[in-house]
């Protein structure tokens, strides 16, 4: 898409419309639209263009709302942001999700936040704050929000009950959750059957949420960075990356080339170590007990190899804004790379061996179906969206830290089912030792102390807004950040992979019998910490 | 299917000697700080440096409190002089000695997880602890889903909110005697997420805890130090402060 073709198309289309052109690099533009335009302006970007929705920002200005739709494609600088601005007075705005199934979630989160209203939607109310632990009116991202009244009137509503859509004869509820299964996150799900299959599935989730955005307000950037890192932290680097992206767009600087290099290789090596651990849980839910075991061993050995190389097993206290925190020696990245390579063997003897065994793919194949069209239009993202046909990986998208000077293949898939999905992970898995390789080879060398430095370089502290974006081991994130004249965060919204895949993780569900719930679960590869927030 | 058994055979054992020895590979702890002999000129340095306030004096003696590090390494890295790190993992805490929970509990506890809005990586060790390096099952440790079964709950996270309910449901649930062992900084000091509307300082503000395993995350080594100190098989570390980490 050319830029000055969108411009001109979209300007004789609705006239009434601004487009600011962007210099920043990704942004193609931004347009600002009246509200009344917006649901036909984002259907016609989310359908015809078949732009990605990336989410909904909402910010609270000192005088206006500005709601920012951000959608993005399939090559560089093909950002477009769609941006609405209203006095504070008004909280109404049209839901777009009529058009743009994919912003469902974001208008929900928007309105149990802030308390806008979005006429249209189909389904407000319950949803972070949940109804039988606060009264309605808690608007906790509003800027005179009072934490300490809010708890003084609490008042939860006893007497909810989750709302049941199925009314057949016969028709009965599974709850399951919060606290089910050995060792799972708390997420509560709501299965409506009447005998054998899941007819509906609703997860309730935000049991885990801990306001992160909200208490990062206020902070210094190096504070609010511990946040990025630990609200899921089974993805730290690549939120803690984001986060850092989105700090260095504000400032305008650029991260020494052997950072930007190690940045990569450390990445990858998170989703290495993360594609390992999802690869066990499937196995782990189809009851194959000695693959599982394997898996198990890969994983931990990845850990081990995390912690040896950086001192921590889940890659914390790495990251800093403008660079990294410290420099990894050329030999022991090596080392590394030598031992992550002998775990890639290893996983793809057991891909190897897995295709061998019927009785294991029997329950992967067909089971958990979700279409190219279903994918799409809930804005699936990640290895989910991959196996379903989208073709959808920022490193190639939109690419950011390096990543457009190296070589490597998104694998997709077309089946969309649960063993598309192990297979993407496997595949991906190679991807990333591939891009580690390139990584350590590129390191410079010889040079003089200044380029060799991984070091950090100054943040100049000034006020502004960017958007981060990293391709995390589960899909897309998004970081949005906003610094006041303080250089302290104004303004933190996280988009994480697993809120988009939760929205639409009921469609792996229905249709299909109670006993492959666990294989769903596993091989949609969610996390409830990075969704809650 | 013989093949599994002859490849899961074939790859040998890999399980750690711990307890009976110590586990020396590498990468299977994050450590910790030591400030024993951190020169007290450089101090002001280094609490300003510790994001979650580690370190404190008192005559002249530098201590760090293991229950609030959060592993973010600023006090090593971008710090001089940096602080010393030790890399043990054998650092569970206990406040009190109890009477022990008996002979019949001797062979066999069964524990019963709760997510009380854990980042992930917490339970993803405890998850570890399935796995054959570790194989809790050798020691006796069975983790159950329900809390009928358990002697023992493991709680992850800062305990949310809207998990608060959960936590207390399950804890009643589980028959007498029982044991609650917080896992984690989170679950401790409620970690980076203290000071949030949303959540409490760890799980010490809801129940009674027994045994405090610091670590963000703590590593399955260290939980399994401290299911060992929970059942009275391990001594725990010493230096273990009042009940409640001070806010």
């Amino acid at each position: 898409m050319d830029q000055a073709e969108l411009k001109a198309e979209m300007e004789q289309r609705w006239p009434d419309l601004a487009w600011r052109s962007s210099n920043a690099a990704a942004l193609a533009g931004e347009i600002m639209g009246a509200p009344a335009a917006l649901p036909e302006l984002c259907g016609h970007l989310f359908l015809e263009r078949k732009l990605g929705f990336a989410g909904l920002i909402v910010e609270e200005g000192a005088t206006a709302w500005q709601l920012r739709y951000v959608f993005y494609g399939e090559r560089e600088r093909e950002q477009v942001h769609v941006l609405v601005e209203t006095p504070l007075v008004g909280k109404t705005f049209p839901s777009i999700a009529k058009f743009v199934h994919a912003a469902d979630w974001h208008e929900r989160e928007a309105e149990d936040m802030y308390g806008l209203v979005f006429t249209g939607h189909p389904r407000l109310g319950d949803f972070i704050l949940h109804d039988d632990a606060w009264q309605e009116g808690v608007e906790p991202m509003r800027r005179g929000f009072d934490a300490a009244a809010a708890e003084r009137q609490r008042q939860p509503d006893a007497d909810w009950r989750p709302r049941r859509i199925v009314h057949e004869r016969g028709a009965f509820v599974m709850p399951i959750g919060p606290k089910f299964s050995g060792s799972a996150e708390s997420v509560h799900f709501l299965l409506e059957t009447v005998g054998e299959d899941v007819i509906r599935a609703t997860p309730r989730l935000f049991y885990k949420w801990r306001a992160i955005e909200k208490l990062a307000e206020g902070k210094t950037v190096h504070e609010a960075l511990l946040l990025a890192e630990r609200f899921a932290a089974t993805t730290a680097f690549a939120h803690g990356l984001a986060f850092c992206q989105a700090l260095e767009t504000i400032a305008g600087i650029q991260v020494p080339p052997r950072a930007r290099l190690l940045r990569i290789f450390l990445a990858e090596l998170e989703r290495l170590r993360h594609h390992a651990g999802a690869i066990q849980e499937i196995c782990e839910s189809t009851a194959l007990v000695v693959a599982h075991s394997q898996a198990g061993i890969l994983e931990e050995d990845l850990l081990r190899i995390s912690g040896e190389l950086t001192g921590h097993r889940y890659l914390f206290g790495l990251l800093a804004p403008g660079g990294l925190l410290c420099d990894l020696p050329d030999a022991a990245c090596a080392k590394a790379l030598a031992q992550a390579s002998a775990v890639l063997q290893r996983l793809d003897e057991l891909e190897k061996r897995l295709r061998a065994v019927s009785s294991f793919l029997d329950r992967l194949e067909e089971v958990g179906s979700v279409p190219q069209r279903t994918a799409f239009v809930y804005g699936l993202v990640g290895p989910v969206a991959r196996a379903s046909a989208v073709a959808r990986d920022l490193r190639k998208a939109q690419p950011y830290g390096g990543y457009e000077k190296l070589s490597f293949e998104v694998p997709m898939e077309e089946e969309g089912d649960g063993y598309a999905r192990l297979r993407i992970l496997f595949a991906e898995a190679g991807q990333s030792v591939g891009l580690m390789r390139q990584a350590v080879a590129a390191l410079p060398q010889g040079l003089g102390a200044a380029a060799r430095s991984s070091g950090v370089t100054p943040l100049p502290l000034r006020p502004g807004a960017a958007l981060g974006w990293v391709e995390a081991p589960r899909g897309a994130a998004f970081h949005w950040v906003r610094l006041d004249i303080d250089g302290k965060i104004a303004r933190y919204h996280i988009i994480p992979p697993s809120f988009a895949n939760w929205h639409g993780f009921h469609l792996a569900v229905e249709k299909f019998a109670f006993q492959d719930f666990p294989i769903m679960l596993s091989t949609f590869d969610l996390s409830v910490a990075e969704n809650d927030r | 299917m013989s093949q599994w058994v002859l490849h899961g055979i074939l790859r040998g054992k890999k399980t750690t000697a711990y307890p009976a020895r110590p586990e020396t590979a590498a990468g299977v702890s994050p450590g910790r700080p030591v400030a024993d002999h951190y020169p007290v000129s450089a101090l002001e340095a280094l609490l300003a440096r510790c994001p979650t306030r580690v370190f404190s004096s008192r005559d002249g003696q530098i201590t760090a409190d293991p229950r609030r590090c959060i592993h973010c390494y600023r006090c090593v890295r971008g710090l001089e002089p940096p602080v010393d790190w030790s890399n043990t993992y054998e650092w569970a805490l206990a406040h009190e000695p109890r009477h022990e929970l008996g002979r019949a509990f001797r062979g066999s506890i069964h524990i019963c997880v709760v997510d009380a809005g854990d980042c992930g990586a917490c339970l993803n060790e405890v998850k570890q602890l399935n796995n054959p390096y570790y194989n809790l099952h050798r020691l006796g440790f069975f983790i159950t889903p329900t809390p009928r079964h358990a002697d023992i709950l493991l709680v992850v996270g800062p305990v949310t909110d809207q998990m608060r309910p959960a936590l207390r449901k399950v804890y009643e649930a589980m028959p007498a005697p029982k044991r609650v062992v917080a896992v984690g900084a989170c679950a401790l000091s409620g970690g980076v997420f203290a000071g949030s509307f949303a959540c409490a300082r760890g799980v010490a503000e809801v129940l009674p805890v027994d045994v405090q395993v610091p670590g963000n995350p703590a590593p399955p080594l260290a939980i399994l130090h401290g299911l060992l100190v929970a059942t009275g098989r391990q001594v725990p570390a010493v230096g273990a402060g009042s009940k409640a980490v001070p806010a």
